[in-house]
């Protein structure tokens, strides 16, 4: 009894002692998980999904911290593709998140357009253009529709309009 | 050399784990959806299981029988099944993390996957010797993923197919697994072991 | 003219019925006036030419309405004389589809006026002059691919064997087949002019075996030019052998790579009919005014070839052949393979318009009920692409474009053979033209996103840059104000110092 005690316990401790040793020989390899997933969303960096960007949104998602629901531009194509490479359930799309679309383009009205320049530092893509005091313009084939020009205009001038129209 | 062949084409084929023994059911059903998972598994169980026939032949005939314990044969076997999978885990974590996520579950449930423990259950008993316990191990690794690759296979051509609604998912990945080890009893026979 | 068979089989393709029959048994019919021409600004792959005539002003026969002004372009002419009621936007066929598009409407007067004989240019000595010529008259592909064939002739890679495609493979087509029949002399010299143009050492004239009459004629013609250079292969009747890849590849044994154009690795294509619309430009001054145009199928009182007036509405030229007989089920413009139905018959004939069937009921495949996949495997066995339109179909219906590039869906040609051949009725070639439109989107939204990603990269980038600027800044100028601390103390007393003796010096002169 007292034996197989000792062999027992004596060939976990060998084990366990295997097992460290190799966790730290073995050298990390680079995640590129992060990227792979970021190059599954649709990347108009629209940060209706919580996070600032589609970057740290992939990583939290690489990270097992977020869901695979939550960018709306992308739509259930995405969610599909996601869950396919991650292995994961496919879910519904969150679509409390917003409405961003790669359909539509931001459109300033010039009539309304004060020169405030909010604008334009905000565009994530650098889409606006414009200096203080001058009306300023779009670049449609720049923008991505992600609307985060919208909540920063205070006429509230501009609208999104379908992309090639 | 020959004989050793033969150990291998008989765990492979002959006496295939999965179709003949009937045995690691569950990730043979659990990852055969997509190919790419399939061969990722095969390769994490085939690792599992040839390092886990090594060691626990180790085990049993340097540590076990000198001491004279052999009823814990199970228990220090699960310990060696369950340390592999642990290293296995390691190192597709660190070496391949995209498969580490996409096998996901699958890695740790390998440690409960009837297959390995039959393989090294049944090396101890056939009192082969260590290179035949490896090639042992080897051949059921193969003929595991051999047999997985080829589910997986048919399971994604079947989702294109007209299944009708009963026997959509599970139950048609089940027909055809019986299917396989009806084909795969034509081996019987071939080498006798 | 060497005579020779090809010892290759061509890759998939079907034995088809025929059906060209009827629309052979007269010669082509010449001499037709229509009422009216609609001339689209488009009829060629490329940038549109544009209008050079106003609204009210008289057209004779053979004069330009638009210019080409790029190179990938070829004038319109008026090919009746007539005034011009107006220059809008109208239904017009192209390659694969209808489009709306600008076009420069026609009333014909019915005198069928040319130009003053000597107006046309000479055919000039210049090679460079030459091929404006060539774009100026207006010619393109006449097979139905619409490319300029100015373009086509240029320098440009080498050019090794020009053939000169009078396949046809497609059932009813059977304008080139006449043409052939009737004016092999013009069409060989149309080839010779070409060869010279292109300083091609070989000229292959490829005819399928199912015409004899056509070959016996290019013998004839080919042996009169007493040209060395040129040979006439007869090739299997097995459609599509016509198409410029399979003919290549069947002619010479070299597969055209699909990122590359046959004429990228040393094999121009051209159509018979262009060959002989470039001996009428070179050898009698006449621009592209006409087409042979095939009006077939059981819905057609008269089924003939018509030398057709590119821009007359094809409600017109039906009339020409008798009109409508019967139960007609559907109008196809092109083969009855390749071509589409149009929504009605309003709209004219173009450049690229060879074949147009009225198909009765009896003609028209009825049940369209789609069954499942039974992988028999026929598709790609017929495949002329070496396609497996079976794993297309699936991956097409799972939207997953890694794996429509796998498999090759832009290589698809769109003949139709799947289509023709699949025991389940499975409308293969219009899952695959759909996946390429959806395919082609997906590729741009590809590009978009990740320039967006460098974009927003760069944004990130000069963000934090500003940032940095910003507390830079600061830092140093609070290093300035630490550093400088007692100067800043001396001056500040100096200043004390300097007005407290401005303050004395007053209380003094007081």
């Amino acid at each position: 009894m007292l034996i197989g005690t000792v062999v027992l316990a004596g060939l976990a401790l060998g084990l366990c002692a295997v097992l460290v040793l190799t966790d730290r020989l073995l050298p990390a390899g680079r995640d590129r998980v992060a990227e792979q997933v970021e190059s599954l969303l649709p990347r108009i960096q629209c940060a209706q999904c919580g996070y600032p960007g589609c970057r740290p949104y992939a990583e939290a998602i690489a990270a097992g911290e977020a869901d695979i629901n939550r960018c709306p531009p992308g739509g259930e194509d995405t969610v599909r593709r996601l869950a396919e490479f991650l292995g994961r359930e496919v879910v519904a799309l969150d679509t409390t998140l917003g409405s961003a679309s790669m359909n539509r383009v931001a459109r300033i009205d010039e009539h309304n357009c004060i020169g405030c320049n909010r604008c334009v530092p905000v565009c994530p893509v650098d889409a606006v253009v414009g200096v203080q005091q001058t009306i300023h313009a779009v670049i449609a084939a720049h923008c991505t529709g992600c609307e985060i020009c919208l909540a920063h205009c205070p006429v509230d001038c501009i609208d999104l309009i379908p992309r090639d129209a | 050399m020959a004989e050793l062949m033969l150990v291998i084409i008989g765990a492979a084929l002959v006496n295939n784990f999965v179709l003949v023994q009937f045995l690691g059911l569950c990730p043979f059903i659990g990852a055969s959806r997509r190919l790419e998972g399939a061969l990722g598994m095969a390769l994490a169980t085939g690792l599992v299981l040839t390092t886990a026939s090594g060691i626990s032949y180790l085990v049993d005939r340097l540590l076990l029988i000198p001491f004279d314990v052999e009823y814990l044969r199970l228990l220090a076997f699960i310990l060696v099944i369950g340390a592999a999978v642990q290293l296995t885990e390691q190192m597709t974590r660190k070496l391949s993390p995209l498969l580490h996520r996409v096998l996901g579950l699958y890695i740790p449930l390998i440690a409960s996957n009837c297959a390995v423990l039959g393989v090294a259950l049944l090396n101890s008993t056939a009192n082969r010797s260590l290179i035949a316990a490896l090639f042992y191990g080897a051949g059921a690794a193969i003929g595991f993923g051999l047999v997985l690759a080829l589910l997986a296979g048919l399971r994604e051509r079947a989702e294109f197919a007209d299944v009708p609604k009963p026997f959509q998912g599970h139950a048609i990945a089940f027909i055809t697994a019986g299917i396989m080890s009806l084909a795969f009893l034509g081996f019987t026979g071939f080498v006798r072991l | 003219m060497l005579e020779y068979t090809p010892d290759r089989r061509p890759t998939g393709g079907l034995r088809l019925p025929a059906h060209k029959e009827a629309s052979t048994a007269q010669p082509i019919a010449r001499g037709f006036v229509p009422r009216t021409l609609v001339l689209a600004l488009q009829q060629h792959q490329g940038p549109p030419t544009t209008p050079v005539v106003r609204r009210g002003e008289r057209v004779l026969r053979g004069q330009v309405v638009a210019r080409a002004r790029a190179l990938r372009s070829a004038a319109v002419h008026a090919s009746t004389s007539g005034h011009v009621r107006a220059i809008e936007d109208r239904l017009v066929p192209s390659v694969h589809a209808v489009h709306r598009t600008r076009c420069i409407v026609i009333d014909a007067d019915g005198e069928d006026e040319p130009l003053p004989p000597g107006a046309g240019s000479a055919w000039p000595e210049d090679p460079e002059k030459q091929l404006k010529s060539i774009r100026d008259g207006g010619i393109v592909g006449l097979g139905g691919g619409v490319f300029p064939t100015a373009e086509k002739l240029g320098p440009q890679t080498p050019c090794k064997v020009l053939i000169i495609n009078g396949v046809e493979c497609e059932p009813y087509i059977s304008c080139d087949d006449m043409l052939m029949r009737e004016a092999a002399a013009e069409i060989v010299d149309g080839a010779l002019i070409m060869r010279e143009l292109l300083a091609a050492p070989e000229c292959i004239v490829a005819v399928e075996r199912d015409k004899p009459q056509a070959i016996e004629a290019l013998l004839e013609a080919g042996r009169a030019s007493g040209d060395a250079s040129l040979r006439l292969a007869d090739i299997p009747t097995i459609y599509p052998t016509g198409g410029e890849r399979q003919l290549v590849e069947m002619l010479t044994g070299e597969e055209v790579p699909s990122t590359h154009y046959p004429s990228e690795i040393g094999y121009i294509c051209q159509n018979v009919g262009t060959a002989f619309a470039v001996h009428r430009l070179v050898r009698a001054g006449e621009p592209l005014l006409s087409r042979v145009v095939t009006v077939a199928g059981d819905g057609i009182a008269r089924p003939q070839n018509v030398e057709t007036p590119i821009g007359t509405p094809i409600g017109e030229l039906i009339e020409f052949c008798g009109g409508y007989r019967g139960d007609v089920d559907r109008l196809i413009l092109g083969g009855s393979m390749m071509g589409y139905a149009l929504p009605n018959d309003e709209m004219p004939i173009t450049k690229g318009s060879n074949c147009l069937i009225a198909a009765a009921r009896t003609e028209v495949r009825q049940d369209f009920s789609e069954r499942f996949c039974i992988r028999c495997g026929n598709c790609g066995t017929a495949c002329p692409a070496r396609l497996l339109p079976q794993e297309l179909l699936r991956a097409a219906r799972d939207n997953d474009h890694a794996l429509l590039d796998e498999f090759g869906l832009t290589d698809c040609i769109e003949c139709g053979c799947c289509d023709v051949i699949c025991p389940s009725h499975i409308p293969l070639t219009e899952v695959f033209r759909n996946a390429k439109f959806a395919h082609a989107r997906y590729q741009r939204q590809e590009v978009f996103s990740a320039e967006t990603q460098q974009r927003f990269r760069r944004h990130e980038e000069r963000e934090r840059a500003d940032v940095q600027r910003g507390k830079d800044l600061q830092d140093q100028i609070r290093h300035e104000v630490e550093t400088d601390e007692p100067a800043r103390q001396q001056a500040i007393e100096a200043a004390i110092e300097r007005a407290r003796q401005r303050r004395s010096q007053d209380t003094d002169s007081e």
